[in-house]
């Protein structure tokens, strides 16, 4: 550590007198660029906050800052007859389940196609992408029939459970987690799994133990792309979970009605919008931290 | 070497193996459209027992309560709400999903006025017993908007009809005694007040729905249908390049032309236009009775209170023709249990229930006597003008493929707003397309 | 047998045995959830409808026929001019562009932006939880609610037009709108690419910067000849899969402008329709085009940005070692002019 620090020092001492105009703009040009990356981030996301804390009458108001101030919307979102509380349980149920299957279907299977030696391991991983690639809104209706039970191979009703908005969320989820582990997988040394096995691992050991904590940020980046994709989904949810006790929180946002029948509730909906995003950031922030620290200390220039 | 080829291909067997017996699955027998040899009679309307209600929206707060009410009276016939989304697209494309998939989880459907053809024509929803269902009281509008080949399916529970808002202290100001009643009165109106009237200078005269969506057909038919012309006639045939037709979208892009219309009108819906007339911003709005209360609003959002009135709506020459609105109470063919929702429909189109519910939003009930309740009329007086619209109000096309006639009116209208196209091939191309889809 | 190996691991044995049993649950799913449904609608393009109305009733009475291609044939042979951003041209072509230029206007600011936004978050500073969580934003906010959010901010009396100081009508039919569903897209998605290229990012040890850094390097350089090399395997595959999903784009333009806005319209959009209208088997052909040109674009993506994830090295190898055995094989006396022309080939 002392080392590095006096390096850097004494590059930055070196560096300073011939530090030109140039380089000036240029360090300017960088915070410019990154302070324009987080505004056009942030900004839209300003408006919602904004948005959704004025009063509910003025919703589509276009002034800066939401005068007056109300929580009114924020309360509106949590009116008994929204069942918000419920659809987020729900969403934080089919969230979590399906995003711990995708991990673990999909670390199998990543390793065994980042790691094993078998010929046809292009027409798997071609085979698995190419179900990402079929519009989604086309396979909605065969999936229905099936789970309404129209056809006698399928004697299940699967309407209104959970299982009707997990798997079909797999379908997404999965072919990404596959590939994107695969390549992370790919690019660990094997020498480290070889090192670890002639250490006395198995090479199941072997894999918990070297490379699943070296690929951890890939794992980690997954589940949380994995899990925000699932929580924001809306048609599988939409069209599987139909009882107000099943939705999740993107379909009763869906489901908030103004007074009349052509107003829409932007106030309540961006309410909603904040409820729902500000946690998931807070958390993700929180275990990214962690696992980010742990692996990279001092590392991150 | 030759041993492990055979494991290496167990992986893919494995996949490829059962896509491959899949095929032959998905060849195999597949459960056919029930076809149209149904008929009334055959419906089965004894069976009791729970059912489902299915609608888009609860703009009364009262429908739980309504429904409650009903489960405490009938334990055995319990009634459970499913409520589908804010957009009327997307409840549609809920409840055909459903259909299509004859499902049983639909009993009762909320079935906008415009769906009614679609539905009834796929056998979606079975024909209403005449015997069972009363709509003698109803104004004659809201059932022939629930009737299909002079059967009824949908029993009219809710109805719109289009009305003129306009500032009556701007109007007053400017000299003019009386709403205008054509187009060329608004806008001979508003050059006065603009002359006249310090505070409209920098108003737009006159809104409407002219964002490509179901209000573009709203309003779009409004033109065609005072102007003496209609896109599709009595009789279901495609009437689209007559006369009439061609006068109506010429006026409506005469208006947009000399911005008595604003260009902006492109991108409004029902909301748009509201807040711009609630704002100050706007001489005329053609809107629905709903946005009253918005108008009369106590929290001072609304700039107009007091300042507005409501007239029936202008046309092109002479009075104006509203499109017909509402929502009318429909059973899923593959529903079971159809004897409870014949019960529970009459029981939520009864004068009562529907007299509660309009006293609580300003949607506009189906039944002629609340129209003169003198309690509602205090508390909405545009009650009777609004009776007036939806009497003369004329139902959009009755076909069963109302979404690929609706979109190509949209087009040909919002083509010559936005000055793409001549009103005349505008409507030549529309005619070849209604008389196209019209077939079925 | 005899010939020397290539590069083993400890697990070379019944590999392909263990690999089914890892890959199997994968594959199950997808065939259940995917392959299946895939295969129903699939059958859906071959068959057409008959439609018959009862005069008396007007009810339509349906009968399925095989139509073979007829599906596929009347989508070229059936032109239905609409204006879009291209003039006045068959709306197959017009959401054919339109699918086209978004997804490449989409990707290239997308992946340029994300990389810079890993760049951004990977880098040490005081505030960066906050610079973090101002980038994961947009892309955690369902995408419901954006879209309802971007139509506040693109309303004609919103606050866009408010800040340009404009009257633009983003969200009526022509260019404005087009750019607003880019806007719109890229600001939701552009995080996904940062988040796993930031990923990559981690994985790279830090002494390879210092050691260049030590030998002169640019910062430039080190970006250029450093980073980019060694987070490509996570970027290409954030790239193409964030192109699968532009390619099939839908809710976005929906939400933002609804449907029948042409200068917005994308393949996807024509197939939902299709199907909203009840027509599975016109709706199902469009989904196979718009399936047969996004496999395409993969195809291709693959091969020039060499996604490394298929690559395999190994395999390969032992391709190229069969090939050479089965030609020694062949080297016997009776083919010697065969020979001759295959050893010419051998590297």
């Amino acid at each position: 550590m002392s080392a590095d620090t006096t390096t850097a020092t004494e590059v930055s001492t070196l560096a300073r007198p011939r530090r030109s105009a140039k380089e000036w703009i240029a360090r300017i040009a960088l915070i410019i660029g990154m302070a324009a990356i987080v505004a056009y981030c942030v900004l839209p996301f300003y408006w919602m906050l904004v948005s959704s804390l004025r009063l509910p009458s003025m919703g589509r108001s276009t002034d800066f800052l939401p005068i007056p101030m109300s929580v009114e919307n924020f309360s509106a979102v949590f009116a008994a007859q929204n069942n918000f509380g419920r659809a987020l349980l729900n969403s934080v149920i089919v969230s979590t389940t399906t995003t711990i299957l995708t991990l673990v279907l999909g670390i199998l299977g990543s390793y065994a196609l980042a790691r094993l030696r078998f010929v046809f391991k292009g027409i798997v991983l071609a085979i698995i992408i190419s179900t990402s690639m079929f519009p989604g809104v086309t396979l909605l209706i065969p999936l229905l029939k099936m789970f309404t039970g129209r056809y006698n191979w399928f004697p299940w009703s699967w309407m209104n459970t959970y299982q009707a908005l997990i798997l079909p969320s797999l379908s997404f989820a999965l072919p990404l987690c596959v590939w994107n582990l695969t390549a992370f997988f790919r690019q660990l040394p094997v020498e480290l799994e070889q090192a670890a096995m002639v250490d006395g691992c198995t090479p199941g050991q072997a894999f918990r133990k070297v490379i699943l904590p070296l690929a951890a940020p890939g794992v980690f980046t997954t589940a949380i792309i994995t899990f925000i994709a699932v929580w924001n989904e809306y048609l599988i949810a939409l069209t599987f979970g139909q009882k107000t006790e099943m939705n999740t929180a993107a379909v009763a946002i869906s489901k908030f009605t103004g007074v009349t029948g052509y107003d829409t509730p932007y106030g309540t909906i961006m309410a909603a919008g904040v409820i729902v995003t500000v946690p998931l950031v807070i958390v993700v922030l929180i275990f990214q931290r962690r696992i980010v620290a742990g692996l990279t200390a001092g590392g991150v220039k | 070497m030759t041993m492990p080829r055979a494991t290496r291909w167990a992986g893919l067997a494995l996949s490829i193996g059962s896509l491959v017996a899949l095929a032959a699955c998905g060849g195999g027998p597949v459960p056919e459209d029930p076809g149209g040899d149904e008929t009334a009679e055959s419906v089965d309307f004894s069976q009791r027992g729970p059912i489902t209600f299915v609608t888009g929206k609860d703009l009364s707060g009262l429908l739980q309560s309504e429904i409650d009410a009903w489960n405490k009276d009938h334990p055995d016939e319990e009634v459970r709400l499913i409520e589908l989304p804010d957009e009327a697209d997307q409840q549609r494309a809920q409840m055909v999903q459903n259909a299509e998939a004859q499902g049983s989880e639909y009993t009762v459907l909320s079935m906008d006025v415009v769906w009614t053809a679609e539905f009834a024509a796929n056998g979606w929803v079975v024909p209403l017993p005449a015997d069972q269902m009363d709509t003698s009281e109803m104004l004659p509008a809201t059932v022939d908007g629930g009737t299909y080949f002079d059967q009824l399916y949908g029993m009219p529970v809710t109805s719109d009809g289009g009305l003129l808002f306009y500032r009556s202290d701007w109007l007053k100001a400017a000299g003019i005694d009386a709403p205008p009643t054509t187009f060329d009165e608004v806008t001979a109106a508003c050059e006065a007040i603009k002359e006249k009237v310090s505070e409209a200078k920098e108003a737009d005269c006159y809104g409407g729905q002219f964002n490509k969506y179901e209000g573009l057909t709203v309003n779009f038919s409004e033109f065609v249908d005072s102007s003496g012309g209609h896109l599709v006639d009595d009789d279901g045939n495609a009437t689209a390049n007559s006369e009439g037709a061609v006068k109506g979208l010429t006026k409506l892009k005469a208006m947009f032309d000399d911005g008595t219309i604003p260009k902006a009108a492109q991108t409004w819906s029902e909301e748009e236009g509201r807040e711009a007339f609630q704002q100050g911003d706007l001489v005329f709005l053609r809107n629905w009775p709903y946005v009253y209360s918005k108008f009369e609003g106590e929290d001072g959002s609304s700039k107009v209170k007091g300042k507005f009135a409501v007239a029936p709506l202008p046309g092109v020459d002479g009075p104006g023709v509203s499109s017909l609105g509402g929502h009318n109470y429909a059973i899923s063919a593959f529903a079971e249990n159809k004897g409870t929702a014949i019960d529970f429909i009459n029981y939520m189109a009864n004068e009562e229930e529907m007299k509660a519910r309009t006293e609580k939003t300003s949607q506009a009930p189906t039944r002629t006597a609340i129209y003169t309740d003198p309690e509602l009329v205090r508390q909405y007086p545009y009650l009777p003008v609004l009776q007036q619209s939806i009497e003369n109000a004329r139902p959009r096309p009755k076909v069963a493929k109302y979404g690929d006639v609706t979109l190509a009116i949209q087009d040909a209208a919002y083509t010559v707003i936005q000055g793409n196209q001549d009103p005349q091939a505008a409507l030549d191309a529309l005619q070849a397309k209604l008389e196209e889809l019209l077939k079925v | 047998m005899k010939e020397p190996k290539p590069r083993r691991n400890a697990l070379s044995d019944g590999q392909g045995r263990l690999a089914a049993i890892l890959l199997s649950p994968t594959m199950v799913v997808l065939v259940v959830i995917v392959g299946i449904p895939l295969l129903l609608s699939l059958r859906e393009a071959f068959f057409g409808i008959q439609e018959q109305v009862n005069p008396q009733t007007g009810r339509i009475a349906r009968y399925e026929y095989f139509a073979g291609l007829e599906n596929f044939t009347r989508i070229f042979s059936n032109p239905q001019n609409v204006i879009g951003n291209y003039g006045a041209i068959d709306r197959v072509v017009n959401a054919f562009l339109n699918t086209t230029f978004f997804t490449i206007i989409c990707i290239a600011i997308e992946t340029v932006l994300g990389v810079a936004m890993a760049l951004v978050m990977s880098k040490a500073f005081r505030g960066r939880a906050f610079v973090r969580a101002g980038i994961l934003i947009p892309w955690a906010i369902p995408t419901i609610v954006s879209a309802m959010m971007w139509n506040l901010i693109f309303n004609e009396a919103g606050v866009m037009n408010r800040l340009l100081d404009q009257h633009i009508l983003w969200t009526a039919d022509g260019p404005p709108l087009f750019w607003a569903v880019v806007i719109a897209d890229v600001w939701k998605t552009a995080p996904f690419i940062g988040l796993l290229t930031l990923a990559g990012l981690q994985t790279i040890p830090a002494e390879v910067y210092e050691a260049a850094k030590v030998d002169g390097a640019s910062a430039w350089q080190s970006f250029t000849r450093i980073t980019l090399p060694m987070v490509k395997p996570a970027l290409v595959v954030a790239v193409l899969f964030r192109t699968l999903d532009t390619m099939r784009m839908f809710d976005l333009p929906a939400g933002l402008g609804g449907f029948g806005k042409y200068s917005a319209e994308t393949l996807s959009m024509l197939s939902f329709m299709e199907a909203r209208e009840g027509r599975y088997g016109p709706a199902a052909a469009y989904s196979i085009i718009l399936f047969l040109f996004i496999v395409l674009v993969s195809f291709l993506f693959v091969k020039f940005l060499g996604a490394d994830v298929i690559n395999d090295e190994e395999v390969s190898a032992i391709r190229a070692q069969r090939k050479r055995q089965r030609s020694l094989h062949r080297k016997s006396p009776n083919r010697k002019v065969r020979t001759t022309v295959t050893s010419g080939d051998m590297p």
